[in-house]
């Protein structure tokens, strides 16, 4: 499906497309947490860019695990030790390895998703990034096990984290800073499953 | 002596905390890592680490935090440590400051300084 030198162009192009949402990001922020998200996560990832070029010749598992290590200490909010806490892992499930095939992204994006479950302590249905997470990597095994082409597979995926984020709009925030608004975060998309879903779009068009 | 670290999204937030918790214990090691690295509200991991070394004298450290990215960013620089001696404490950042502040002044070891920072959990206001 991809190589490593592929997952660093997947990587610049998340940290440019995060870029180009950061109003965005930080706009679905203002009413339901500090209005900080795309301004954070774009300082993230433009510091992950900066390093990409280090990372040259090493292995998935590193370059994920630079990821997240960078993310950690250079985002600020809360999306810095949830995303950096699953880049971690998930360059942890890729260590040593040059290639990825679908099986290798699946069991990868199980632990993605898993390492923020844990971070945050959060399940389904709260109103979180998890909630656009848990529906894609489901669609994903779902059309994987169809036998769908890695591309089909991706855009299952996708449309199941639009999707969650469509239906975050519907849910109260019981975790992080949008509980402490509770109902008045009815209506709006929660940033988070927004940023994920961006993220998971560049991975598509890249290995469509 | 057992050393605390506080963290919070807010700089001044963690500075006032060390503050408040100083006036009772002015030997006791009371180290803020508030803020992101340029001050500006957020969590910075390397502002925690360094503070755990700040505050690390003899009997390892406790860290306290406030919300949200306080708490995440604190539980990955522990685990990050890995050492038994240096944890995240889950306690009010507050009431659990001054008590356990009050209870490392005492001369009390890390164990009944961490059962003093459980039993800030009962400061009822009124």
């Amino acid at each position: 499906m991809t190589d490593s030198r592929k997952v660093m162009e997947i990587i610049e192009k998340i940290s440019y497309r995060i870029e180009e949402e950061k109003d965005y990001l930080t706009m679905l922020d203002q009413p339901i947490g500090d209005s900080d998200h795309g301004i954070n996560l774009a300082r993230g990832f433009g510091a992950v860019r900066e390093k990409l070029p280090t990372l040259a010749g090493k292995d998935i598992g590193t370059i994920l695990k630079t990821t997240g290590m960078t993310l950690v200490s250079t985002v600020g909010g809360a999306s810095g030790p949830l995303y950096g806490s699953a880049y971690m892992k998930a360059g942890m499930a890729m260590a040593g390895k040059q290639e990825m095939s679908l099986q290798d992204f699946l069991a990868m994006m199980k632990v993605f998703v898993e390492a923020v479950q844990q971070r945050g302590k959060a399940v389904a249905e709260e109103a979180t990034m998890l909630d656009a997470m848990i529906p894609s990597l489901a669609a994903m095994e779902e059309a994987a096990a169809q036998g769908e082409t890695p591309g089909a597979v991706l855009d299952a995926g996708v449309k199941a984290a639009w999707a969650g984020v469509e239906h975050t709009k519907d849910l109260v925030a019981t975790k992080g800073r949008a509980s402490y608004v509770g109902e008045r975060g009815l209506g709006h998309p929660d940033p988070g499953a927004t940023s994920y879903s961006y993220m998971l779009e560049v991975v598509r068009d890249s290995c469509a | 002596m057992v050393g605390f670290v506080f963290v919070s999204h807010s700089q001044k937030l963690a500075e006032g905390v060390a503050e408040l918790a100083s006036l009772m214990a002015p030997d006791v090691k009371l180290i803020p890592a508030g803020g992101a690295e340029d001050g500006r509200p957020g969590t910075s991991m390397e502002k925690i680490l360094a503070a755990v070394s700040e505050a690390d004298a003899s009997d390892g450290v406790l860290i306290l935090a406030d919300l949200g990215s306080s708490v995440m960013t604190a539980q990955m620089a522990a685990e990050m440590l890995e050492r038994d001696d240096v944890e995240l404490i889950d306690c009010p950042l507050v009431e659990g400051a001054v008590a356990g502040a009050a209870a490392a002044a005492g001369g009390l070891g890390r164990e009944a300084v961490k059962a003093a920072l459980e039993k800030s959990w009962l400061a009822r206001k009124c």
